[in-house]
Order: structure tokens, then C-alpha cells, then sequence
């Protein structure tokens, strides 16, 4: 991994931060805060390392995102990085952005974001659960930074969370697979078997049934967020067992270029992706980070963070479901339309009873609406969905 | 029964490139040479076949690309480990970590392309056919090359005159040098040979099997080749009922959890490695098997002067 990082963090700060560096060393007496490691084990207590010297004297800004795939991966890193240029142009001149991809989730993500600590960044965005722990740590090190942790549910001072609601799109694609499918069955790539992913399969299910309540949901769980050969085995796997439409909670294409190869349907996830498939692909259910990235940098700038938890979904333009094929029934479309207008002003929702789980005991009772605090806890199937949990989560 | 040849048939997909790596192998040590390199191999040609195919659209000038990078490699280190004598393991160990290091950065401008999809393929014909259609005839042609290339190379090991040269170089170098033949240039024409079929398995995954190029990809297929060799006892038969064996416990761990049978996904996605192990052990307990059909100057320098 140590390659990865040295060829990755090396082109995005280098010779373009020498001359800031020189302009910042002569300013460092008139920090007023500063930046770097506060508690982290810093070679001399007495002079910050020179690269975290910059970032206040300079002006903008500096923020930085650790992400777990490569920006390449068409899916939830790429949905991530588009939001950061976004937000980079929009703050023109104000803030500075950096990124390092394929943190992976372990020990390597708790150097890396102290490294960005030390590199004068005072806002950092981790996007995936597994940064939680390290997240964290560095975060107790470092009070005068803030953190934003995408996915995880622990929190600090200056640690906060933001999530985005994809069960709503992973709803939504289920309504066009259930008018979709012929053998009445569909099939999931899941990667790790965490609340975010079954309550999206779960989600997924229930859009399904919403058009044929006989419908059946079989999952293949790969133990990994990317993965792309082993997607695609996996998703071959579900072909094989009769699923006709597929589904992925992993974050690459490789589910809906096997789906176009044996000629059934797929969705794109995170991102747009119907150029990998465009004659599999029935829709994408993505995500629009750019409204809270949005929100987050405007209050480091004007000094109003505040630690919060924030789960945005449809209502607030951060899910969509986008670029649905002109295989999909017009009904189905007008349905879609609908259904987003209702999660919008609020008169539909998804989670609301009568729901059962895979045993058929009722977890949810007629009119009876899902809390937000069972919905990130969810640990069971819904009704319809084969097989049985990995166990331990 | 249409989910078992659909099992079946998805087995020997995911089961080619592992032979077509291991029939590579097999021409590598039956020389005497053995190639820990197999890994970084695949990568440089998976890299190489992927930016073959967006830029010509052609698959198969992209696999012959694959095919012919890795050869090159392949020579690069033949000349190392032939010429110069340098230590055959480390060498190899070093090709594979330089493979997937150099892969990695030249691929870095290629992770956000897509290959288009060929949407079916099939021998004409005979992919119509009921129940073995779809199981046997409605694969990749290079399925195909790779099931005709194992009965190419058992002829060529045990029937052909110069399949026994190469024999008698991988056994005992000083006695096919006494007999007049150069050693050297055998070994190194095995090198080049074997290399370019594991850059053909590389090439395969990235532009046939998932078209996309993705850091590390080929995700240890090298390594159960080079295990293939010696679970195959270096014989290209034993080699393809290994291969497809594989690709098996591959697919159906998958199927078995499609299934809902409820068994931890970690341990099912070691299930090849684990089966690698096992039939390393077994066979190792009996010493006459590997004495019989290993070459048996596999891995050791040769001194034509000496």
C-alpha cells in the first residue's frame, strides 16, 4: 500500500506547494491557529513540520478527502470526487482540495489522515464506514480540525457524520426491476453485510414487490467494496440461478457488463453507468454528494460547524434515481416520478407497515412508519429475500 | 439441472485462464526453468491487452498484445536467469512484484475506461443445440484455443521429437548438451513461449472475462497456476481437470450463497486457496509422484563451460 500512497499523495500536493511553503514559513508568527498535529507524535514540539505551516497564512482553505477506491471507479469514489470539484469551483479561490484514493480500510487509513492533518488540511472528509475508528482517534489529536465521516454512526466534538438515503434509490430501481423481470427474480452483488447494504437490498425488495409481491430477491455476498472480477463471477453466479434482473451494492460496473453479456438487465450504482452496458442498463441509482459537501465547507468557512448527524436523501437532491432506459414501461416512469414528488413532500414514504421480515413476523405493523434509529440498525431480510445473513452482523 | 450445467458452464470460464497460465508454466519448468513471475506477467499483459482493445477495438489484436508484452518480460527475465544464472526464485519473486507495481502506474490514466460488451459468443451452430449448447459451446473461442492447446501440448511433451529435446533439457542440461543441443536458447524459447500464454490468461480476464482495468486484478490466478503446475504433476491433461477444478470451487461457493446456504463468506472466498494447499500436502506425501514427473533440474542454474 506504501507504493499506492507515495504515487498518489506525491502528484496532488507537491512542487505547486514549494513557493507557498517559503511565503508560509514568514508568516507562521501571525497563525492564529494552528493547523498542524496538536497531540499526534510530531518529530519537534517546538516548529510544526514545515508543510503544515501554510495552510491558514495562505487563505484558502485547506480540505482534504481520503477516499477507499480510485477515483476511476465509475461508482462511489468517482460520485465522491465529482462532488469535491464541485465544490472546489464553487468556493473558487476560497478553499483548496485534495484527495488521496484507495485508503484502504485498516491501519493505512489512520496514517493517511493524520498525514493530512500534518499537511495543514483543517477540514477532512473520510467516505467510507471503515474510516470510523482512525477517524476518530486523529479526530480526539486534533481539536481545532474538523472531521466528516460518511457512513459511520460515532461521533466527537469535532467529528460529525453524513450519510445519503440509497435504500431510497436502491426503492426506486426495484420498482422498474419488478416491471421488468420475467423469472420473478432478481439478484443482488452485495459486498459486506452491514446495515447501509441490507437495508438497501431489503429496500430494493420492497420497491419489487410493490409491483408483483411474488417477487424473490437472491443475494451473493463478495466481502468486498471492489472487486470487479469477482463482481462479475458473482453476478454470473445469480444469472445461473434464474435472477434476470440485477442489482450491485459494490462499487464497480462489473455486475452490469456481465449482465449486457448475457443479455438481462442491471443498474448502475453511484454513478451514471449506462456507457457500461448500454443495452443492460435499466437505470442508475446515484448519488449527489455536492449539496452537503456544499453545506459542509460553507460552515467551516463562516465558522458555523457544528457536530450534527445528517441523512440526506431524495428530499434533499442528494439521491436520484437517473438516466432510465427506453426499455422501462412509460407507467413505470410516471410511477418513478410520482414516487419521488411523494418523497419529496413527504406523503410517501418506504419504510411503513405492514412489513415482515424473512420468517414472516411483522416488524413494522399496518401505517407504522420506520424510525431512522431501526433503519440504521437493520440487521434482518425483509420478506421475499432468499437465503440467510452472513452470520455476525 | 439447468443451474448445474449453468455451474458447469461458468466453471470453465472462470477456470481457462487459470490452464492457459498453468499450460504456460508447464512449457516454463519442463525446461527447467520455473517462473515465480507468473503474476506480474498476467498484469503487464492485462494492461497491455485492455489499452490494446480501446485503442483498436479489436479483441483479438488486444489478447495477442497481452500475449506478446508478457513474452517480452518473460525473455527479460529468461536472459537473467539463464544467461546470467541469476537465482530462479528471487528473480521470479521479483518479476511478479515489479509486474504489479508497473501494471499499477501505467494503468492509473485507464480505470475509468470500458471495453464494450460483446453481448454473446459461441461456436455457430452448435451453441443452439439443447442442454450442452449453453454448457459447452457457448464460450469465449479462446476457451476453446485453451482446451486444443492442451492436447497440442501433450503431443508435443510425449509424442513429438522435440517435445522430448525439451524433456531431456529440463531433466539432465549436460547430457542434451552432450548430445549437440544449446541448451540455452531451448530454455530461453520455452521462456518466451510459456511467458506469452500466461500474458494471453492476463489479457483474457481484462478484455474478455470483466472488460475493465482495474489495479492488482488478476488477484492471485498466477499464484494458483504456478500450484496448478505441480497439482497437474507438470502433465497438460492433469493440468485442465485442475483448472476447471478451481474455477469450480470459484463459482459454486457462489452459487452455494446465491442458494442461501449459509456458510461464511470469508472461508468460501478461501476455499481455492485452501484446496491449493491440500493438494500440495497430499501430494507431497508421497514423494514417487512429484519424483516421477517433476523435471528434475527445475529451478537450477546450468553451466554450459562446467
Amino acid at each position: 500500500m506504501l507504493r499506492v500512497l507515495d504515487r498518489r499523495v506525491l502528484p496532488t500536493f507537491p512542487v505547486a506547494l514549494l513557493p507557498l511553503l517559503a511565503l508560509a514559513f514568514t508568516a507562521l508568527p501571525a497563525c492564529s491557529k494552528k493547523p498542524s498535529s496538536d497531540g499526534a507524535p510530531a518529530p519537534s514540539a517546538a516548529a510544526p513540520p514545515p508543510l503544515a505551516a501554510d495552510s491558514k497564512a495562505a487563505g484558502p482553505l485547506k480540505i482534504a478527502f481520503a477516499y477507499v477506491g480510485p477515483v476511476g471507479d465509475a461508482g462511489w469514489t468517482f460520485a465522491h470526487d465529482k462532488a469535491r470539484k464541485e465544490a472546489e469551483a464553487m468556493f473558487a479561490g476560497k478553499v483548496k482540495t485534495s484527495f488521496v484514493e484507495n485508503v484502504p480500510e485498516a491501519a493505512d487509513a489512520e496514517r493517511v489522515i493524520r498525514d493530512m492533518v500534518d499537511q495543514g488540511n483543517t477540514l477532512i472528509f473520510g467516505t467510507t464506514f471503515g474510516y470510523m475508528e482512525p477517524m476518530l482517534k486523529v479526530a480526539s489529536d486534533n481539536p481545532n480540525v474538523h472531521f466528516e465521516h460518511a457512513t459511520g454512526y460515532k461521533t466527537a466534538a469535532n467529528l460529525r457524520t453524513y450519510d445519503s438515503r440509497t435504500y431510497e434509490g436502491a426503492y426506486l430501481a426495484g420498482v422498474v426491476a419488478g416491471s421488468m423481470t420475467k423469472s420473478k427474480t432478481l439478484g443482488v452483488v452485495g459486498s459486506i453485510p452491514i446495515p447501509e447494504v441490507i437495508r438497501n437490498i431489503d429496500s430494493f425488495t420492497l420497491g419489487a414487490q410493490s409491483m408483483n409481491p411474488d417477487i424473490k430477491t437472491k443475494v451473493v455476498w463478495v466481502g468486498k467494496w471492489f472487486d470487479p472480477p469477482k463482481e462479475g463471477e458473482a453476478a454470473q453466479a445469480l444469472l445461473d440461478q434464474g435472477a434476470d434482473v440485477l442489482m450491485q451494492n459494490t462499487d464497480s460496473s462489473a455486475v452490469l457488463q456481465t449482465a449486457e453479456k448475457a443479455g438481462k438487465f442491471a443498474f448502475g450504482w453511484d454513478s451514471d453507468m449506462t456507457k457500461f452496458g448500454p443495452h443492460a442498463h435499466l437505470a442508475s441509482a446515484v448519488i449527489n454528494w455536492a449539496p452537503y459537501y456544499q453545506k459542509a465547507i460553507k460552515d467551516a468557512l463562516d465558522g458555523s460547524w457544528k457536530m450534527g448527524q445528517t441523512w440526506w436523501g431524495v428530499k434533499d437532491g442528494a439521491i436520484d434515481l437517473v438516466a432510465i432506459s427506453d426499455k422501462v414501461p412509460a407507467a413505470t416512469k410516471a410511477k418513478i416520478e410520482e414516487l419521488k414528488k411523494g418523497l419529496k413532500d413527504g406523503s410517501f414514504t418506504i419504510w411503513k407497515g405492514p412489513i415482515k421480515d424473512q420468517s414472516g413476523k411483522e416488524v413494522l405493523k399496518a401505517d407504522e412508519k420506520g424510525e431512522d434509529k431501526m433503519l440504521l440498525g437493520i440487521n434482518f431480510y425483509v420478506k421475499g429475500v432468499e437465503g440467510k445473513l452472513p452470520s455476525g452482523k | 439441472m439447468n443451474e448445474l450445467l449453468a455451474l458447469f458452464a461458468s466453471s470453465i470460464d472462470s477456470g481457462t485462464p487459470l490452464l492457459l497460465a498453468a499450460l504456460g508454466l508447464i512449457i516454463n519448468e519442463r525446461s527447467g526453468v520455473i517462473n515465480l513471475g507468473a503474476e506480474g506477467l498476467m498484469l503487464i499483459a492485462a494492461i497491455t491487452g485492455f489499452a490494446t482493445a480501446l485503442a483498436t477495438k479489436n479483441d483479438a489484436v488486444a489478447l495477442l498484445a497481452g500475449a506478446a508484452a508478457a513474452a517480452l518480460f518473460a525473455a527479460f527475465f529468461g536472459f537473467l536467469v539463464i544467461w546470467l544464472n541469476a537465482n530462479q526464485y528471487a528473480t521470479g519473486l521479483a518479476l511478479s512484484l515489479f509486474g504489479s507495481g508497473f501494471s499499477a502506474f501505467v494503468g492509473i490514466r485507464y480505470t475509468q475506461e470500458s471495453l464494450a460488451v460483446a453481448s454473446h459468443h459461441g461456436l455457430p451452430g452448435l451453441s443452439r443445440l439443447p442442454v450442452l449448447g449453453t454448457a459447452l459451446f457457448s464460450h469465449h473461442y479462446i476457451v476453446y484455443v485453451a482446451v486444443l492447446l492442451v492436447a497440442g501440448l501433450s503431443w508435443f511433451l510425449f509424442r513429438s521429437k522435440s517435445g522430448l529435446v525439451l524433456r531431456a533439457v529440463g531433466e539432465s542440461p549436460e547430457s542434451a548438451q552432450a548430445l549437440g543441443y544449446r541448451v540455452r536458447l531451448i530454455r530461453l524459447a520455452a521462456v518466451v513461449i510459456g511467458g506469452a500464454l500466461v500474458g494471453l490468461a492476463g489479457a483474457y480476464v481484462s478484455v474478455v472475462s470483466t472488460p475493465l482495468w482495474v489495479e492488482g486484478m488478476i488477484a492471485g490466478k498466477g499464484w494458483i497456476a504456478l500450484a496448478l503446475t505441480t497439482f497437474a504433476t507438470w502433465r497438460p491433461a492433469r493440468a485442465l481437470l485442475g483448472a476447471y477444478l478451481f474455477g469450480g470451487v470459484t463459482m459454486l461457493q457462489l452459487h452455494l450463497q446465491g442458494r442461501g446456504v449459509n456458510l461464511p463468506v470469508e472461508l468460501l472466498t478461501a476455499l481455492p486457496y485452501l484446496a491449493t494447499i491440500v493438494v500440495l500436502v497430499l501430494i507431497s506425501q508421497n514423494p514417487r509422484w512429484i519424483a516421477a514427473n517433476m523435471p528434475t533440474s527445475l529451478g537450477k542454474p546450468f553451466y554450459p563451460g562446467a
